[in-house]
């Protein structure tokens, strides 16, 4: 038997070539168990690299002309050292294996630690054989079957003019295309070594019209990742036709009347609600921060008997699904709440590490400048057993809330959302357009109101901003009923 | 940090090889230092240093196309010319901007100081400490779940194929404290300040401990408000975000778009009460993150936007300013489609008058307004806002529970009824208290 020689700390050069920078495979294994093997020896309990390319496009097309078109290319890489419970986060531009180890070096340094001295021994890391899920699922090939720059315009045009025939007192139209492919690389101290690519794409409207003082703004967006083709597929005469119908229904609503009613949230976007009042408060960083009411509620109810919830990152072609987390993690379905019971939190390694909670593949970030933390993916309320007729018939007066715009949830569990297209419920039927309302609560009360969920579940794309930057999500829900809910208005 | 001098030779370099004759490429470098703590120990350190540049060309037909990267090297920068002359290919046929007539005029000489960072050690324990005091100051106030300090050293450039060379940078420390606190069956209330500075020993952290712990405490005894209409009055924080969530009003680009409440004919009409006048200044002393140029490499100025009510100018890029036959100033933000945005509002103190929160009856005192990008309908008008403050009787504070306030831009400031005199700065501006008749609040 042969006995592999260790290594020193004085045989590692700064000149040490790294693979290149377009290759993000199998060559950065010996860089990173070189790397990783500094950290540990210099006293560090756990070290993680994260490497990122990504080539972003977007383009606008405003009226009948195409007014911008705007690629960008970054690369970087980011390093996580704990000790103990306490983590340090570096990011910097630069991938040379110089500079990989100064980003090590100041991050041993933030946390009081120092590289080891030149005569001792380094103990690299072993990692696993490169887990790559760009060969896994051929992704290769993902970005070059994607819209060229003449297609995006050529589409986005084709889009705003149907838009123009369908729509009425247009004031100004808007078509926009984003795609965003990235590549990641990420190596652990504990032996993760695993690769991933990303396409996420989305695309959409935004109207506005207007009549002398009265005015109405639609915004109708689409997104899919992993589909190289999606927009050339989009079909945009049926969101076209969507938008022009809601922008002329509102231009002339009336402003809604505040108080508290019960409510039906439309399914898709509506489901905003849900990622709200809930799904952030389900994150280990608000259970770190002990600022959410679920802090000690595992296994107990938490919500209505008809309510239940997914986080998961495998539906397909989904905007928050993803084959691996920024930590590594394979994605999962996660049961958040079954049947008014809370099953469980969603968990990053960090928020694992300080909370006892497991794992979920849910540790995202927005990019190498971010440290990873938990976050959701596709999150939706699980379909119900009424019907539409059930939900519209138990309500003499409330609030249809056909499209929702955004909303926030703050530290005490207060959110609030608002809502771009609503209107009146008179003895379960839908009448007047109501415009200007702003939904308000607490996350406790609001679980235990959600009463009748229907059957059509539909899922949306949305953005969500957190602690870890801005990342790609779905929200969803059937139609459900709110039994009360204070409604913000005039 | 950057060598601006290398990279314009760079450019240069590479513009010739790739057949490029016009170009410009603004960016910036920026090194910064966070920590974040939790019951008087680290939670998280972050530290980051990165550069980003965006590369604008001409080709012969002179459409533009533009591209962004972060890699900064002879390899980076040929990539981004290329990709920016690819997509010129595709570039807007109309409205094509050029250099700003103002690329080369001298800018203005801020003399900011430049501030060393202190070690990660030294802002861990002065947070440490901001926490111990806090935790301290109320038996109800149990943790502090949002709280940080950072500093950052930053540098912008712009330079272009014309010969205009522009840098200038600084230094910029914050800090914040967020609260949480609960007294037994009541819900969970929290509030939070924080403070700029160009360096981390000079920030007022024991103004920013003692507003946290003021403001945590008075919103302990909350009470529902009643819905209805209500005399607000706007703390300088709120009022400067609510102005800037509408400050398409002010946009020439936006106006040009048709996505403005304002159009070309607006200036010189009176758009709020006469005792209101704002301007835009990235000058103001009290700006900690000042630049002397924007993207275009214009030179930033104090714009008068409304004085005594009326409409007195736009925000304008090179582009805006010559098809509206203005000047451009200072707020460009370079693009494939260049954008305007506003850089620091200046709303001037007024003559103040008789209206005083210690002898005004029931009126709301709106110390934030929350969830902006959800709430504010900017091309309508409206808005329906989640707000922290109290109800004010006759000096007595009482905190609202929770409670939304509602209405229209362009009626708020006709219906401004006072403003005070003294102004206050404020990290995203300059601004006194503003008091403003019949606005909807909804709370039971």
């Amino acid at each position: 038997m042969v006995v592999a020689p260790p290594m020193l700390t004085s045989t590692i050069s700064n000149s040490e070539a790294a693979p290149a920078k377009t290759n993000f495979g199998a060559d950065w294994e010996k860089t990173f168990s070189t790397l990783l093997g500094l950290g540990r020896a210099a006293g560090a309990d756990f070290i993680e690299f994260f490497l990122e390319r990504v080539n972003y496009i977007n383009c606008l097309a405003e009226d009948d002309a195409i007014t911008s078109i705007a690629p960008r290319i970054s690369t970087g890489a980011g390093v996580r050292v704990f000790v103990g419970q306490a983590d340090c986060y570096v990011s910097t531009n630069d991938l040379t294996f110089k500079g990989l180890k100064l980003a090590l070096e100041k991050a041993l340094s933030i946390m009081g630690l120092q590289l080891p001295a030149p005569s001792a021994f380094v103990p690299e890391v072993y990692l696993e054989p490169l887990r790559d899920y760009v060969a896994l699922r051929g992704k290769d090939a993902w970005l070059d079957g994607c819209s060229s720059m003449a297609e995006m315009g050529d589409v986005l045009l084709a889009a705003n003019g149907q838009l123009n025939k369908t729509a009425s007192h247009v004031q100004a139209r808007r078509a926009a295309y984003f795609r965003d492919w990235q590549e990641v690389l990420v190596a652990a101290s504990d032996g993760t070594f695993a690769r991933d690519m990303r396409l996420t794409q989305s695309v959409g409207y935004n109207l506005l019209c207007a009549d002398g003082d009265h005015r109405s703004s639609i915004n109708k967006r689409v997104g899919s990742t992993g589909e190289p083709g999606f927009l050339r597929n989009w079909a945009y005469s049926n969101d076209a036709e969507e938008v022009a119908d809601s922008a002329g229904k509102m231009l002339y609503a009336g402003f809604v009347e505040s108080g508290s009613y019960p409510v039906i949230m439309a399914n898709e976007f509506g489901g905003v609600i849900f990622h709200e009042a809930c799904g952030h408060l389900l994150e280990t960083t608000q259970i770190e921060r002990k600022t959410t009411p679920f802090l000690e509620k595992k296994g107990e109810k938490i919500a209505h008997e008809n309510l239940t919830a997914w986080d998961e990152g495998i539906s397909p072609n989904a905007f928050g699904t993803i084959d691996m987390d920024d930590e590594g993690m394979p994605a999962q379905r996660t049961l958040l709440i079954e049947n008014g019971i809370l099953k469980n939190f969603i968990s990053d390694r960090a928020g694992s590490m300080r909370t006892g909670h497991p794992r979920t593949g849910s540790g995202r970030r927005q990019g190498y400048s971010f440290a990873p933390a938990s976050r959701m993916r596709n999150t939706y309320i699980a379909p119900g057993e009424f019907s539409m007729d059930d939900l519209f018939g138990s309500i003499d007066k409330g609030l249809y809330c056909k499209k929702m715009g955004g909303g926030s949830v703050g530290p005490t569990g207060e959110f609030n959302f608002a809502v771009d297209e609503a209107y009146l419920i008179e003895n379960g039927k839908i009448t007047k357009p109501q415009k200007g309302a702003t939904l308000i609560g607490t996350a406790t009360d609001i679980m235990d109101k959600i009463s009748m969920c229907s059957k059509d579940l539909g899922l949306a794309a949305g953005f969500c901003g957190s602690v870890s930057g801005s990342i790609y999500v779905t929200v969803g829900q059937p139609h459900l009923k709110v039994d009360g809910i204070t409604v913000g208005g005039r | 940090m950057l060598d601006i001098d290398t990279l314009a030779a760079q450019a240069e370099t590479l513009s010739k090889k790739l057949n490029i004759s016009k170009y410009d490429i603004s960016g910036s470098a920026i090194d910064s230092t966070s920590v974040q703590i939790d019951q008087g120990k680290p939670k998280q350190v972050k530290a980051s240093q990165r550069s980003s540049v965006t590369v604008r060309v001409w080709n012969d037909a002179g459409t533009i196309g533009i591209a962004s990267t972060s890699d900064i090297d002879m390899e980076g920068m040929e990539l981004a010319l290329k990709t920016a002359k690819e997509a010129s290919n595709f570039g807007n046929k109309e409205n094509i901007p050029g250099f700003s007539p103002e690329a080369k005029t001298p800018v203005a000489d801020l003399k900011h100081p430049k501030v060393a960072p202190l070690p990660v050690n030294a802002l861990i324990e002065k947070l440490a400490a901001a926490e111990t005091e806090l935790l301290g100051a109320h038996e109800a106030i149990d943790s502090l779940p949002y709280n940080g300090i950072s500093q950052t050293e930053s540098e912008g450039f712009y330079v272009n194929s014309d010969g205009a060379r522009r840098v200038d940078g600084g230094t910029s420390a914050v800090t914040y404290l967020y609260t949480k606190a609960q007294e037994e069956d009541r819900r969970p209330r929290s509030a939070g300040a924080y403070r700029v500075g160009y360096g981390v020993e000079e920030l007022d952290l024991k103004g920013c401990i003692a507003e946290t712990a003021e403001k945590t405490i008075s919103h302990l005894g909350y009470d529902k408000i009643e819905t209805g209409k209500y005399t607000v009055v706007f703390s300088p924080e709120a009022m400067l975000s609510l102005v800037g969530a509408f400050s398409n009003m002010f946009n020439a680009q936006n106006i040009l778009d048709n996505m403005s409440l304002s159009d070309k004919d607006s200036l010189g009409k009176e758009l709020a009460s006469p005792k209101l006048s704002v301007y835009d200044d990235e000058l103001h002393e009290a700006n900690i993150g000042a630049s002397t140029f924007d993207g275009e490499g214009t030179p930033t100025r104090r714009v008068a936007l409304i004085e005594k009510g009326v409409l007195t100018g736009f925000l304008h890029s090179a582009g805006t300013a010559k098809r509206l036959d203005a000047k451009p100033t200072g707020h460009a933000n370079l693009g494939a489609k260049v954008t305007v945005s506003p850089n620091f509002f200046h709303i001037a103190g007024g003559e103040g008058g008789d209206l005083s929160l210690e002898t005004a009856e029931n009126v709301v005192y709106i110390d934030e307004l929350s969830a902006l990008h959800a709430g504010v309908q900017a091309m309508q008008g409206s808005f329906s806002l989640p707000f922290d403050g109290w109800v004010v009787n006759k000096g007595q504070k009482v905190s609202v529970e929770s409670a939304t306030v509602a209405g229209d831009i362009r009626e708020l400031l006709k219906n401004i009824a006072q403003v005070d005199v003294e102004e206050k700065q404020t990290p995203s501006g300059v601004a006194p208290h503003i008091w403003v008749e019949g606005l909807s609040i909804t709370g039971e």
